[in-house]
Formats: structure tokens, sequence, C-alpha cells
């Protein structure tokens, strides 16, 4: 080993990271060469100075209890009712077996529905918003494209091994919105697929996860910051297209995306 | 699920957590009053999010939603924190420490110095890894990164960190020619 290759898997073996014939290999460049043994006797030391108190920062007092008031505002019941509607549905179904008149049935069922359509708003626009912030933050200097490619055949198995499911890739340069880029990202804690689409200089992600059991949601449109999110649920697939680009355009591109005939690309 | 039990599951899981969650804020946004907003914004998220926690490792679920909070607020207010290159001009030099500084103090106030003004993924990794103790395997879960990834982010964070400490022969060459990128052999 070379101590080039025994610098690379330095800080694997000094974290305990290495599988065991890596260990040995590097111990046994370490027992011959000394400048990468005080390479891990000074790691050592670095270790012991960041175990000073001055290093670590501990949450304030007064940031505890704030933290721990608006946990229980949050779980209370009332907060409660407007985080899980799903609650609030269910209770009010409880309560209809009890309602002797048919037209209050009526009235609470058109409620019901207005609950419903909220709620699946909320959930989208939520989506869509946190979706906007990672569009913004992928426009950032080389935060856009993991695998750079206008070909859905080099971007589709890039995902293979990185993502639990295999998102639809396609390609519409003939219609002016050519592929660029594939990425991974994070949206709502979970891994994500965000497929980079061009339009006259203007960018567009689209994300793409699986949301099984789902039923299908038509486009909702959310306008942010100057920014536009159009998020769809089809097939089991959550998708939302961020861009800055015009709604009418943008329109245009998400219709192509769900088009039925536009099959996922294999 | 009743409202209470939930309430008495995130209070036993997520809570304890807090230290290392503002920790981790602290060192993202660097100042006490922004790490607390991250921390708060963070915890809502997380009363939100509580349904989809299938269980596992809460820490590492607390601070993808802290890391992932910093992280928009940098976009958002200091997109220049979010710069992937170390700048090589903007040294922290091992300063001659003044007698009357103990060493070991001195020390950590540098390496302090030092650790904030490395790239903000740099900084993340070395972090988690060293106050917090964590895994390649969780901070690459965390920062959304390979373990190879992780071990050369790492690597260069050290490269750069071993630079405070008072005995450092030379602090330059021998690693210079680290590239970030992902190395094979490392376990899983």
């Amino acid at each position: 080993m070379t101590c080039a290759e025994g610098l690379k898997l330095l800080d694997g073996y000094f974290d305990g990271e290495l599988d065991l014939r890596s260990t040995l290999e590097v111990e046994d460049h370490l027992r011959g060469c000394g400048a990468c043994s005080s390479v891990m006797n000074r790691n050592q030391t670095l270790r012991n100075v960041f175990a000073a108190p001055e290093l670590r920062y501990s949450a304030p007092p007064e940031l505890t209890g704030a933290v721990r008031a608006q946990v229980a505002a949050a779980f209370s019941p009332q907060a409660s009712r407007e985080l899980h509607p799903k609650a609030t549905r269910r209770e009010r179904r409880a309560w209809l077996q009890w309602a002797p008149a048919f037209a209050l049935l009526l009235i609470c069922a058109g409620l019901s529905w207005q609950v419903w359509t909220l709620r699946q708003q909320h959930v989208s626009s939520s989506l869509a918003d946190e979706a906007i912030s990672e569009h913004i933050r992928s426009l950032l200097p080389g935060h856009l494209s993991d695998v750079e490619s206008t070909d859905q055949h080099t971007v589709k198995p890039w995902f293979d091994g990185k993502l639990d499911f295999s998102p639809p890739v396609q390609n519409f340069t003939a219609q002016g919105f050519p592929l660029v880029a594939g990425r991974l990202d994070y949206l709502d804690h979970r891994p994500v697929a965000a497929l980079v689409y061009e339009r006259r200089k203007h960018m567009i992600n689209v994300f793409v996860r699986p949301a099984p059991g789902e039923n299908d949601r038509e486009e909702t449109l959310t306008a942010e910051r100057g920014y536009n999110a159009l998020a769809w649920t089809k097939s089991g697939i959550d998708y939302v297209a961020v861009s800055d680009l015009n709604v009418t355009e943008l329109r245009q591109f998400t219709a192509m995306l769900r088009a039925p005939d536009a099959a996922p690309a294999h | 699920m009743g409202t209470e039990s939930d309430r008495e599951r995130f209070e036993q899981l997520v809570l304890p957590h807090l230290d290392a969650a503002y920790n981790l804020a602290r060192w993202l946004v660097r100042s006490p009053h922004d790490a607390e907003d991250m921390v708060q914004e963070s915890m809502l998220r997380a009363v939100r999010f509580f349904s989809s926690f299938r269980g596992g490792d809460s820490r590492a679920w607390l601070m993808t939603i802290v890391r992932n909070c910093c992280y928009s607020w940098l976009g958002r207010n200091r997109s220049a924190d979010l710069a992937e290159e170390f700048d090589e001009t903007a040294h922290s030099p091992a300063q001659p420490t003044p007698e009357s500084d103990a060493v070991a103090s001195g020390e950590a106030v540098r390496l302090r110095r030092a650790l904030e003004e490395i790239p903000a993924q740099f900084r993340e990794a070395i972090v988690l890894r060293e106050l917090e103790g964590m895994s390649y395997k969780e901070i690459a879960h965390i920062t959304g990164v390979s373990i190879g990834t992780v071990m050369s982010r790492l690597s260069r964070a050290r490269d750069r960190l071993r630079t405070v400490l008072t005995h450092e022969a030379n602090p330059s060459a021998e690693r210079r020619g680290a590239v970030p990128g992902i190395v094979e052999g490392v376990a899983p």
C-alpha cells in the first residue's frame, strides 16, 4: 500500500469504519510509515481537543422550556385537529351515525368533503412549499445535478440502487423541454428523484416519489416567492414540478408528463 | 392512537436529542439566536411529521429535519455559506498562544474558530462525527451523500483542522492532493 492509498483510508481506519481487510492493510502500512502514523496521532490529538466543553453547544434552558411548551401545544386536542384532519373526519362520521335528520347528514357529508379537499390541498401545498425551497437550493452553484445527461437511458439507470423505486424518466427535447440532469434530493425527509428539465434557460425541477395507496389527485398550483409549483398524484406516484417559468408553459409541460401515452421509459 | 400517547412517545423519543439538535443547528447557522429559531421550527416539523416516523433511530430522524431546516434557511438568507469549496485564502493558522492561555483551552478556541470557517458540508460531517459520535452510515443518511463521500469530507476537514494544533509540525502538503469523491473499500 502506498502512502496515497493509505491516506485515503486513514480516516475510515481512525473512525473504525473499515472492513477487516482494509483495516489490516492500513495497519500494515502504518507499521512502516512514520508520516502516516504521525497523521493518525494528530487526528487523535484533534479528537482530544474536540472533547473540550467549548466545542459542543447545549440548548439554553429558555429554548428547552420553549420547545417543551411548543410540543405540548402542538399535541393538544385543538392543535391536533389541525394536524390530523383524519381524526376529525372519524369523529364526524361517528357523530353522523346518531344524527337522525337526513338533511343534517347531507350537510355533514358536504362538510366532510370540504375538510377532505382542504386537507388534500394542505398536504399538497406543504409538499409544494418544500419542493419550492428545494428547487431554489438546487439552483445554487453545483447543486443542480448528480448525473448530467440529455438521455433518459443514462439518467434512469443512474437512480438504480440509490432509490427504492424507479422514477419514470422521459425526454421532451423535441417539444422544447430537454431533459438536462437527474439528482437525488430529500422531500418530506425521504429520498426522492429530482429530474431537471430546461425551457429557454428556465430550470424545471420535477420531484418524483412513490405514494403507495394514495388516490390519484388532480394538479394543484402553488405560487410562492416568484416560483410556480404544480403537484399531482398519478398511479401511486407523487409529482411536483417547480419552476420560475410562467404557469401556461409549466402546465403545457406537466400535461406532457401526465399524458397517458407517456409510458415510463424502460 | 390518542394524542396523549403520541405526545408521550414524542417526548420520550425526540426531546432527549434537543441538545444534539441545537448543537448541529448552532454549528450550521453559526448564531445562537438563529439556531434557536431553527430548533423550534424543526420541532414543529417533527411534530407534524411524527405520524410518518416509523420507529428506528429517532436521533438521526430529528437531525435530518434540523439539517434540512438549516440548509433551507441558509439558502434563503446566506447562500454564500453553502459554497462547496474551501476558501484557500482564509486561513486560521496556529496563532502563537498568549502565555496566559492554558494550552489546551487555546487549542479549543482556535479549533472552534477554524471549524466555523470551513464549508458547511465539511463542518456538519465533522460535527456529527466528533461531537455527536455518529457512524458514517448515520452521517451519510442525514446529509444525503454516500459513505465514501462522508469519509473524504472528514478527511479534508481534519486536514484543515489539524493546522490549529499547537505542535503542528508541517501543516501542509502531505494531503493536498486529496479530492472529495467516493472511496472504495469502506465497510457499509
